[in-house]
């Protein structure tokens, strides 16, 4: 091997420390350079994740040394109805902010992909609730749906609906937060769509209306399939937010870690927060973060599955 | 042979980098605190200090609203300069607080405590991260109110705080809505329907009911109701030993069933106060409601929330039965670089000079029993509440009060009774026995007994 490099070297002055420091260059200096954020990684990934876990198999208080009970936290969340609770409403939730909200990305870019004046300025346009923070847009959002005197309740007066309990009702409530969630993120993954559908070659498009396929059926039969994977990758992206959703829910509730007053609203995020910073037991808090990561897991694994099986089927079809 | 050099030297080289981006990772984390000698008395009377005081909500102490009471300071001690940091939510600030009492950095030379808090910051975890003020020199715990010490009082005897305020509880009321009511509006009149038990204040309530104006409840909420009929009762959540007793309390018992009788008599206006969405605040300039319990500091809220239109339409009465609601102490950490200096001015700021000028600002009811006799405070009116004589009822009502012991878990039993509990009440309808049941519930997960 080393003599082979010698003979790349173009037979120069042998070998000489200059060779060696080249080397030294092409093999280290790539680990060098990506070392920093294994590094990162390391100390705020890996270490958090593996302690969580260990903190999750103890019962600790704040402030208390921690000891030993296995799995204990597990089943006692097993045997927890607020627990249920919460996760029954990290799925509604995830559910309804994120079906419609990947639709309507998917509708928004393909409107942004026709050749419209000003097209610069609506990508930009669709993009700026993102930029905004989530405590400045839950809190108008709070202001919206305020059940006294919010605009929609007003404007719901108007065309003759009595006024909703956007707040004290379950459904609701989960509406309200869920638009705040739909708002935040259509934009995003509209322009990941719009991204993606550019990449489709317009031949096919051309073809495609040589066929006599209108508009709608193109984007039906041309678009979606083009860019599946993108929509695989926006559903997985969504699905880790709505599993971890937090910060709306928490400032919608007035900061309160309870999730309205029959936790009409509480998500797994937000009883991971109130049993560890209200009540201070972190063994219980770690046990339902990693709770959370499992379940994450599992539908990874669900969604790869049904991926592939598609996959396999379109193959083979 | 040559190969595996190489593949030494390219492990050395990454790992200095790793060691090189390691080092600017864990860099900011350790100096901070080494330098000084850790304890205060040794430092010189001259050399420049910078106090840092981290409180929450208003203190009063501050030079732009406040009593300039740090500039003052600045002028008696040339060599000092405070440094206020604060945060608006109590329960924030007691969150961090408590994460960095275990890690033991972060902390300022003087930490507020709020009561909510207080007994658990008197747990052994974190009160031997405070400065015991019986050690310290010119500190009498009887200067201040006996409740007041007792409650910064550690099991084994400690004192970890000094006494700012406390909270005496009266009722405030709208004398146009009473007279409205066909009910007297006089102030004395008016404390005299209920004087004595706090049952005859819902049954004024109902009185009120009968002949209220449209769309006017009797009282703001059940929760406010809760809490001053509970900050009135010698057994409240824990027991003399304290163990969390709130399900057989006596007190507790009253208190719910007075508040869960108020909702389904229909006698609260719904509202959750200090809300996000500022429904409560915005309810006092709307008329939805003609009384509210109101701890000294509330009569501040009250002016803001109704502001100048309603000026002079709220009055102040005695309470049927004398609460605390609220108050808060200033505790000195032991890992502080000037304990000393940040001793002497936790004192400072809670002597009765002090305390009377904090209240004369900020209507903040001393602790300190030498200001709360103070004609100065006994005799402050309150612009927004015209002839009121301010000063007499808070001083009367805090000189009333029963204390009751506290516990750690207080706090977190409060908020699940008033926020979810009779919230869900109020706003769901939930039977009285199953949103008790449902506390009760909640209050096992979080406590776990």
């Amino acid at each position: 091997m080393a003599t082979s490099v010698r003979a790349a070297s173009d037979g120069r002055a042998p070998a000489g420390w200059r060779t060696k420091l080249f080397r030294l260059d092409t093999k280290a200096s790539p680990y060098a350079y990506i070392a920093p954020f294994f590094l990162c990684f390391a100390a705020f990934g890996l270490f958090p994740l593996i302690y969580t876990g260990w903190l999750s198999l103890n019962r600790v208080q704040l402030g208390t040394s921690a000891h030993w009970v296995g799995f204990q936290n597990y089943t006692d969340l097993w045997d927890n109805q607020f627990f249920w609770t919460a996760l029954r409403n990290t799925f509604t939730l995830g559910l309804i902010s994120t079906v419609p909200q990947l639709m309507m990305a998917l509708g928004l870019a393909h409107l942004l992909n026709y050749k419209l004046r000003a097209r610069g300025f609506f990508r930009v346009a669709v993009l700026a609730p993102y930029a905004t923070s989530i405590a400045a847009a839950s809190l108008v959002f709070v202001q919206l749906f305020n059940p006294d005197y919010g605009m929609i309740n007003q404007f719901l007066g108007h065309v003759g609906i009595d006024p909703v309990e956007w707040s004290s009702s379950k459904w609701p409530a989960q509406i309200a937060i869920s638009s705040i969630v739909t708002w935040r993120w259509t934009g995003y993954n509209a322009l990941i769509y719009l991204a993606a559908m550019q990449a489709v070659p317009a031949d096919l498009y051309e073809a495609a209306a040589l066929d006599g396929a209108s508009r709608w059926r193109q984007f039906i039969s041309v678009t979606i399939p083009s860019i599946r994977p993108t929509i695989f990758f926006t559903i997985i992206v969504s699905t880790i937010g709505a599993t971890q959703l937090f910060g709306e829910p928490l400032i919608y509730g007035g900061n309160s870690s309870s999730g309205g007053s029959a936790h009409q609203y509480q998500t797994l995020s937000l009883y991971m927060y109130d049993k560890g910073w209200q009540v201070g037991e972190l063994g219980q808090a770690s046990a339902v973060a990693w709770v959370m990561l499992l379940i994450l897991l599992l539908i990874g694994a669900v969604q790869l599955f049904v991926l592939r099986t598609n996959n396999r089927r379109k193959l083979g079809g | 042979m040559r190969t595996s050099g190489r593949t030494r030297k390219a492990a050395v080289i990454a790992v200095a980098g790793l060691a090189a981006c390691a080092t600017l990772i864990t860099g900011c984390s350790s100096d901070s605190k080494d330098s000084g000698s850790g304890d205060g008395g040794k430092s010189s009377a001259n050399e420049k200090i910078t106090l840092h005081i981290g409180d929450f909500g208003s203190f009063g102490y501050d030079d732009k609203t406040g009593a300039k009471l740090f500039s003052e300071y600045h002028a008696l001690h040339p060599n000092i300069t405070i440094v206020e940091d604060n945060v608006s939510d109590s329960g924030a600030y007691w969150n961090s607080l408590k994460l960095h009492l275990t890690q033991n950095s972060g902390l300022d030379d003087i930490q507020a405590i709020e009561i909510g808090f207080v007994a658990n910051a008197t747990q052994p975890q974190y009160a031997s991260k405070f400065v015991d003020f019986k050690t310290v020199k010119g500190f009498n715990a009887g200067d201040w109110l006996d409740y007041k010490e007792k409650e910064a009082t550690t099991t084994d005897g400690k004192i970890i705080g000094v006494g700012t305020d406390v909270g005496p509880t009266a009722i405030c009321y709208r004398k146009d809505l009473f007279q409205q009511a066909g009910l007297p509006t006089d102030r004395d009149k008016v404390a005299a329907l209920w004087a004595g038990d706090w049952s005859k204040f819902v049954d004024v309530g109902k009185q009120f009911k009968a002949k209220a104006p449209a769309g006017v409840a009797f009282t703001d909420s059940a929760s406010g109701l809760f809490n001053a009929v509970l900050a009135s009762q010698t057994q409240q959540y824990t027991d003399d030993s304290g163990k969390l007793i709130y399900d057989t309390s006596t007190g507790v018992q009253t208190a719910w069933n007075l508040s869960a009788q108020a909702v389904q008599e229909g006698l609260t206006a719904k509202l959750q106060q200090f809300d996000a969405n500022n429904t409560w605040s915005a309810a006092f300039k709307t008329n939805k409601f003609a009384t509210l319990a109101c701890p000294s500091w509330m009569i501040g809220q009250v002016a803001d929330n109704s502001g100048p239109a309603n000026k002079g339409k709220w009055d102040i009465a005695q309470p049927p039965q004398a609460g605390n609601w609220g108050g808060s102490f200033l505790a000195v950490p032991k890992s502080g670089k000037h304990v000393a200096e940040a001793t002497a001015l936790a004192q400072w700021l809670t002597a009765a000079p002090q305390e009377v000028k904090v209240f004369q600002k900020f209507g903040n009811i001393p602790s300190n029993k030498a200001a709360l006799s103070d004609p100065a405070v006994l005799n402050t009116t309150n612009d927004y509440f015209p002839g009121t004589p301010v000063g007499k009822i808070f001083t009367a009502t805090a000189n009333d009060i029963k204390p009751a012991p506290i516990g750690p878990n207080d706090s977190l039993v409060k908020d699940t009774i008033t926020q979810n509990g009779l919230l869900d009440m109020e706003q769901r309808g939930t039977s009285k026995d199953k949103a008790w049941s449902n506390v009760q519930a909640q209050v096992k997960d979080k406590v776990g007994e």
